[in-house]
C-alpha cells in the first residue's frame, strides 16, 4: 500500500520541555490509523505538526509525496481540532457554507454537500441555529461536518467521539469505514479503547514516545491480553524497563 | 474569491452583534452631540462683573452685550464681592490705577471680561486723543487769527509778498476706527467645537475602527478559529485583506453616517468638497485599520487592547492637532 502520511523521525520541544521524542508513522490509503494515549500524551501536537501548524524542530512530514507545510495540499485534507473552531454568531449552517468557499466547493455543489455531511453528524435539523446556542456535542458534530466539507482525500481528526452520544459514534464509524473502502485515508486521535478497537492500525503513545503500533488483534496477540487497555499497560510497562536499560 | 469570503463572514458577525454595531455607527454620534453642547455654550456666555470708583465713560465703554455691570459701594471689597455674589469679575479704580480682579472660574468669563476692559480702555484713549486733537486745532485757529491781523498792520508793498495762509482745511479730523472682521473659514458664531471638528471627525474614526478590527482579529485567534483558517489552503495575505476589505467599507459607511450628521443635524458647514473629506477619513481609517490589525498581534485580550489605545491613538493625534 502507498504510503499517504510519513512522519520520520519528528521530535518537537515546547519552552527546551521535550514533547515529542523520535515519533515515526505512517497512514496508507484504505485504512485508519489511530494514535491512542492518555490526555498529555502528545497527540495533538503529533496532529498539529502533520497539518504544519507546527514546525517539527527536527525530522519531517510528507503528504502525498510533498514535504509539509504545503498550502495546496491542504486542499486535499478534512480537519478536525481538538478545540472546536467554530464562528459562535454564525448558524451551522453559515459555518459550513463559509468553509466550503475556502476550499472553492462549486456553488452548485454547495448545498448538496452542506446537507450530507450535515447528514452524517445527524445535524440537518439544528443547522439553522446559531453556534452559540448548540451543546458540546453538537459543536463537535459541527466541526466534524466541517472537516468532510470537500470530499477530502485523507482526514485527519483530532479526538471526534469526544461528547457524541453511543448511537451516532456507530454512524459516524460507519461512515468512516465507508471512506476507507473507498480509499481515504484517516488518521484520528482518541484515549477511549473502544474507539481503538475500532481503527485498522494503532498506534499506542505515551509522554511523547510512540510505545507500540499494529492492528489491534495482532497487538493482543503480542502482548497475550485479551483487550487493549491491558495492552496499552503491559506496553507502557515494558518500555519503562527498556528506558531504564 | 476567498478574500469576499472572509469579508462576508465580517459583515455577518458584525451585523449580529448589536453592541460592537451601536459602538461603531451610534457611539461616535452621540459623542459628537455631546461634545457640540459642551463646546457650543459660549457665545452666549454673559459675564457679571462689580465696580467701584470707576468712571461712567469707562463703564460705558466697557459694557457690552456678555457683560452685565453693578456698580457696587466704595467700600466694597473685591474678593468679598466675588465671593459673596458669585460674580466673574470685579473693576475697581484707585489712585489713577485700574484694578482689576478675576473669579477665574470659567475660563469664557475670565476671557470676556479680559477683552472687554483692553477694548474699553483702548476706546477711551482714542477718544482721548480726539479730544487733544481738537485743542489743538483751536489754538492753531488763533495763530492764524493773530497772523492775519499782523499782514494788515504791515505795509502794503511787503504785504502783497506774503502768501496768504492757507486755511487748514485739509487738516485730519480724528476719525474714530472701526473694526470690521471678516472670516476666512467659519463665521462670526464659530465656537470651539467646529474649529475642532475636523480633529474630532478623524479621531472619531480612528478610534472606533482602531479598536474594532483589533479586538475582532483578536477573538479570531483566541477563539482558535485563525489556527483554524490556517489549516485551509486560505493564504495568510488572504485573511488580511479580508479584514481589510470589510472594515475598509465599515469606515466608509461610519465617516459618511459621521459626516452627514454633523452636516445636517449639527449644522456646521464644510467647505470645500464632502468627498475630500470622506477621502481623508477613509485613509486615516485604513491606517487604524492597520494599526489595530498590527497591534492585536500582541495583545492576549480586549483589555489589553484598550491599554494599547495612549501609546497608538494618542500619539497619533497629538501630532495632528
Ligand atoms: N503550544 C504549547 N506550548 C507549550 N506546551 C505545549 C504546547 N502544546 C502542547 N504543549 C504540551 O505538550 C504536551 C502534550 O500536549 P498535547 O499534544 O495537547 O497532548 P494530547 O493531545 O495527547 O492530550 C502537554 O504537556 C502540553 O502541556
Ligand atoms: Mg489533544
Amino acid at each position: 500500500m502507498d504510503a499517504v502520511v510519513t512522519v520520520t523521525h519528528v521530535d518537537k520541544s515546547f519552552n527546551k520541555k521535550r514533547i515529542l521524542h523520535d515519533v515515526n508513522l505512517t497512514a496508507s490509503g484504505h485504512e485508519i490509523l489511530g494514535l491512542i494515549g492518555p490526555s498529555g500524551a502528545g497527540k495533538t501536537t503529533i496532529i498539529k505538526n502533520i497539518m504544519g501548524m507546527e514546525q517539527p524542530d527536527d525530522g519531517k512530514v510528507t503528504i502525498f509525496g510533498k514535504e509539509m507545510p504545503n498550502r495546496q495540499v491542504l486542499q486535499r485534507i478534512g480537519f478536525m481540532a481538538q478545540d472546536d473552531a467554530l464562528y459562535e454568531s454564525l448558524t451551522g449552517r453559515e459555518n459550513l457554507k463559509f468553509f466550503a468557499q475556502l476550499f472553492g466547493v462549486k456553488k452548485d455543489q454547495l448545498n448538496e454537500r452542506i446537507e450530507y455531511t450535515a447528514g452524517v453528524v445527524n445535524l440537518n435539523q439544528d443547522l439553522d441555529k446559531r453556534v452559540s446556542n448548540y451543546s458540546g456535542g453538537m459543536k463537535r458534530r459541527l466541526s466534524l461536518a466541517i472537516s468532510l466539507i470537500q470530499d477530502p482525500d485523507l482526514l485527519v481528526l483530532d479526538e471526534p467521539t469526544v461528547g457524541i452520544d453511543p448511537e451516532l459514534r456507530r454512524q459516524i464509524w460507519d461512515e468512516l469505514r465507508k471512506y476507507a473502502k473507498d480509499g481515504k485515508s484517516i488518521i484520528i486521535t482518541t484515549h477511549v479503547m473502544e474507539d481503538a478497537a475500532e481503527c485498522d492500525e494503532l498506534l499506542m503513545i505515551r509522554d511523547g514516545h510512540i510505545i507500540t503500533h499494529g492492528s489491534p488483534d495482532s497487538l493482543e496477540k503480542k502482548y497475550q491480553v485479551d483487550n487493549l487497555e491491558q495492552v496499552f499497560l503491559k506496553a507502557g510497562k515494558s518500555n519503562e524497563n527498556t528506558d531504564n536499560n | 474569491m476567498r478574500i469576499l469570503t472572509i469579508t462576508k463572514r465580517i459583515f455577518v458577525e458584525m451585523f449580529r452583534d448589536k453592541r460592537t454595531l451601536a459602538l461603531m455607527f451610534i457611539a461616535p454620534l452621540f459623542i459628537l452631540s455631546l461634545m457640540y453642547f459642551l463646546f457650543q455654550s459660549n457665545t452666549n456666555t454673559v459675564a457679571d462683573i462689580g465696580t467701584n470708583n470707576v468712571s461712567s465713560s469707562l463703564i460705558k465703554a466697557i459694557d457690552n452685550k456678555h457683560i452685565t455691570i453693578h456698580k457696587m459701594s466704595a467700600n466694597a471689597s473685591a474678593k468679598q464681592t466675588i465671593r459673596d455674589k458669585d460674580y466673574a469679575g470685579f473693576i475697581k479704580k484707585t489712585n489713577g490705577k485700574l484694578i482689576v480682579t478675576y473669579q477665574n472660574a470659567d475660563q469664557n468669563k475670565m476671557a470676556i471680561i479680559k477683552k472687554s476692559v483692553q477694548m474699553a480702555l483702548i476706546k477711551t484713549q482714542i477718544k482721548q486723543l480726539a479730544a487733544a486733537t481738537k485743542k489743538s486745532k483751536a489754538g492753531l485757529m488763533k495763530m492764524q487769527a493773530q497772523l492775519q491781523q499782523i499782514k494788515k498792520q504791515l505795509p502794503s508793498t511787503i504785504s502783497g509778498r506774503i502768501p496768504a495762509p492757507s486755511t487748514p482745511k485739509n487738516m485730519q479730523k480724528p476719525s474714530s476706527l472701526k473694526l470690521s472682521q471678516h472670516y476666512l473659514y467659519g463665521k462670526s458664531n464659530s465656537s470651539f467645537f467646529t474649529t475642532m471638528l475636523p480633529v474630532f471627525l478623524g479621531f472619531m474614526v480612528f478610534f472606533f475602527v482602531f479598536l474594532i478590527s483589533g479586538i475582532s482579529l483578536l477573538n479570531e485567534r483566541n477563539s482558535r478559529t485563525l489556527d483554524r483558517l490556517l489549516a485551509t489552503p486560505v493564504k495568510r495575505s488572504e485573511i488580511i485583506y479580508g479584514y481589510l476589505t470589510g472594515y475598509g467599507a465599515v469606515a466608509i459607511i461610519q465617516t459618511a453616517i459621521i459626516v452627514l450628521f454633523c452636516i445636517y443635524v449639527l449644522g456646521i458647514e464644510i467647505l470645500g468638497n464632502i468627498a475630500i473629506v470622506l477621502l481623508i477619513c477613509f485613509a486615516l481609517a485604513m491606517v487604524a485599520l492597520s494599526m489595530g490589525l498590527f497591534v492585536s498581534t500582541f495583545a492576549a485580550s480586549e483589555f489589553q487592547m484598550v491599554q494599547f489605545i495612549p501609546i497608538v491613538v494618542i500619539h497619533k493625534f497629538s501630532s495632528q492637532v
